[in-house]
C-alpha cells in the first residue's frame, strides 16, 4: 500500500486499511524480536529524538528500544535535564535540535496538540507519544495488536473502557482505533470522570455508570489507571468507593464471558482498578501489550522513516 | 512489448534436478546442509530443491525463508511501502552449510542483504548461492555457486521467473522495460 502520512499524531482519521497495515507490519517485528540477535539495519543512519516533557518509563523505554532494534541512533532528553528548565520554549527547543538534523521526533507533552504544533513546523516526522488528554496513538495500536492475538476480528465485538475517561488519552486513542476496526464501544466510570460533552463528541460510543451491567456482554475490557493524584479534587468520593464500584475483581470477571480480553495500559494500581488475580490471570493480555508496544513502535518508525511522504 | 518465453516448467524442473545434484556433489552428500530461500520465489525454489535432495539422498534437509526488506539499502527509493514478509529460520545456522536460494541474481544487492541477515542468525560454516537465472550485470562482487541458466539480458530488459506456487503459471520470460520507468 502507499502510505501518505508524514506523522502519527493520533488514530483519529486513520483508515482501517492503514491501521491494519501497521498491525501487520508489527507482526513481522515480533519475529525480529525473537531472533538470537534482535536487530535489523532498516533505519541505519537515521536519528530519532525522544522528547519527554512528562515523566514516562515504559513509553520512553519502549520507543528507545524500538528505534535501537531498527539500528537507528536515539538521542533523548527529559524535561528535568534540559534547557526546558531554563525557560526555553517548545518551538525553540525543537528548532535547536532539528538544526542538528534528526529524522524523527517522538514527543510526549502535557499540552493537547503539542505534537501537531511541532509537526507543522519541522521537516522531521513526528510521533505523538501522548499529548495531554488528547491521544496516545501507539498505545491504541499496541492495545489493538495485543487484543488481535486473542480475537480474530474486531467487527461487532464489544469493548468496555473503564475508569477516568475525562483525563485519558489512552481511552481516546482506543475509541478511535477500535471503532475504526469495527468494534462497538462503551465507556464506563463515575459520571464525574466522563466529560459532559462526551455524547456529542462520540455519538456512537455508549456511556454507562454501572460497570456490573456491562460485564456479561463485553468481549474486551480495558481498565484505565486511576490517577491517584486526582483524588481529593472532588471527582470521586473515595478510593474505597471507586474500588467497590469499578475495580475489576475476580468476582466480576466470573460474570464476564470466559474468553473476555482484559487490558490495562499500565502502570497498574493493583487492588484499586484491577485485582492482582485478574491482572495476572488467563484473561489478561497486559504483558502481551508491553511486548506489542516495542513491535508496534518499530512498525511506526519503520513506516514513517521509509514511506512515500506527502508534502 | 510482448514477452518472450525462455524456459517452460519442464525445463525449470530439469534445472532444479541438476542444481540439487550439483549441491550434493559439491558438498559430498547432504549432511549438515540447510537451504534458505529468499521470499517469495526463492522460498518456493528452496522447497523444491529440498524435495529433490530428499529424493536423491533420502534425507530431509531443513528449509528456512528470509525476507530481506529490513536489510535493503534503498528504503528511501521504494515508491510503495514493501510489506515485510516473514523471516523464518527454524534451525540453528551456526556450523551449517547454508545454500541460499533465489530466482534471479542481478545486481547482487538482494544477496548482499540476505548474507548480512543470515549472519545475524549465527555463524554458518559455508554459505553457497543457488539461483535459477544469472543476469550477469553485477554491482557487487558476488557470484553464484549453482546456476540454472545464464541470461545476459540488457539492463533495458526485464527477466521474470514465474512459479506455480507464487504466480499460477510457470516459466522464465523476458520483455522490454516500459519506457516511463526509471
Amino acid at each position: 500500500m502507499t502510505w501518505t502520512h508524514k506523522n502519527l499524531l493520533g488514530l483519529e482519521g486513520l483508515s482501517r486499511e492503514e491501521i491494519t497495515f501497521i498491525l501487520d507490519t508489527a507482526e513481522r517485528f515480533h519475529e525480529v524480536l525473537d531472533r538470537p540477535i534482535p536487530l535489523v539495519p532498516a533505519l541505519r543512519g537515521k536519528t530519532i529524538l525522544n522528547m519527554f516533557y512528562e515523566p514516562s518509563t515504559r513509553t520512553a523505554t519502549s520507543f528507545a528500544m524500538a528505534a535501537k532494534r531498527l539500528s537507528a541512533d536515539v538521542v533523548g532528553f527529559s524535561k528535568a535535564s534540559s534547557s526546558v528548565k531554563k525557560g526555553e520554549t517548545l518551538l525553540d527547543t525543537v528548532r535547536t535540535i532539528e538544526s542538528m538534523r534528526v529524522d524523527g521526533v517522538v514527543i510526549r507533552h502535557s499540552c493537547p496538540g503539542a505534537a501537531r504544533f511541532i509537526a507543522q513546523r519541522i521537516d522531521a516526522f513526528v510521533i505523538n507519544a501522548g499529548d495531554g488528554a488528547h491521544e496516545h496513538p501507539t498505545q491504541g495500536l499496541l492495545d489493538l495488536s495485543a487484543a488481535r492475538k486473542r480475537l480474530e476480528s474486531f467487527e461487532g465485538r464489544h469493548l468496555v473502557v473503564v475508569g477516568d475517561i475525562t483525563h485519558s488519552r489512552v481511552a481516546r486513542s482506543a475509541i478511535y482505533g477500535f471503532s475504526t476496526m469495527g468494534a462497538e464501544i462503551t465507556v464506563c466510570g463515575p459520571a464525574t470522570l466522563i466529560p459532559p460533552h462526551f455524547k456529542k463528541a462520540f455519538p456512537n460510543v455508549g456511556i454507562e455508570t454501572d460497570f456490573d451491567r456491562l460485564l456479561a456482554d463485553a468481549d474486551m475490557i480495558m481498565m484505565l489507571r486511576l490517577q491517584l493524584e486526582r483524588q481529593g479534587k472532588g471527582l470521586f468520593p473515595s478510593i474505597r468507593e471507586y474500588r467497590k464500584l469499578y475495580c475489576l475483581t475476580a468476582e466480576r470477571i466470573k460474570k464476564a464471558k470466559p474468553d473476555v480480553v482484559v487490558m490495562h495500559p499500565g502502570p497498574m494500581n493493583r487492588g484499586i482498578e484491577i485485582e492482582p488475580a485478574v491482572a495476572d490471570g488467563p484473561n489478561s493480555v497486559v504483558l502481551a501489550q508491553v511486548r506489542a508496544g516495542v513491535a508496534v513502535r518499530m512498525a511506526v518508525l519503520y513506516i514513517l522513516a521509509g514511506g512515500e511522504l506527502e508534502h | 512489448m510482448p514477452e518472450r518465453q525462455l524456459a517452460d516448467a519442464v525445463e525449470i524442473n530439469r534445472m532444479i534436478t541438476r542444481i540439487a545434484t550439483q549441491i550434493i556433489e559439491r558438498n559430498k552428500g547432504s549432511e549438515n546442509l540447510a537451504l534458505v530461500g529468499i521470499v517469495r520465489r526463492g522460498d518456493a525454489l528452496a522447497k523444491r530443491l529440498a524435495a529433490e535432495i530428499k529424493r536423491l539422498e533420502g534425507r530431509d534437509v531443513p528449509v528456512g525463508a528470509i525476507d530481506i526488506t529490513l536489510y535493503r539499502d534503498d528504503l528511501q527509493l521504494a515508491a510503495e511501502m514493501p510489506i515485510v514478509q516473514a523471516t523464518s529460520i527454524p534451525f540453528d545456522v551456526t556450523g551449517k552449510i547454508i545454500v541460499l536460494v533465489d530466482d534471479v541474481l542481478y545486481t547482487g544487492r538482494t544477496v548482499r542483504a540476505a548474507l548480512t541477515e543470515i549472519l545475524d542468525f549465527g555463524r554458518p560454516k559455508i554459505i553457497q548461492l543457488a539461483v535459477l537465472v544469472d543476469r550477469i550485470h553485477r554491482e557487487l562482487p558476488i557470484g553464484a555457486d549453482f546456476t540454472g541458466r545464464k541470461i545476459p539480458a540488457s539492463t533495458s530488459e526485464i527477466v521474470d521467473v514465474f512459479l506455480e506456487e507464487t504466480d499460477e503459471r510457470e516459466g522464465i520470460f523476458i520483455k522490454k522495460k516500459e519506457p516511463e520507468e526509471g
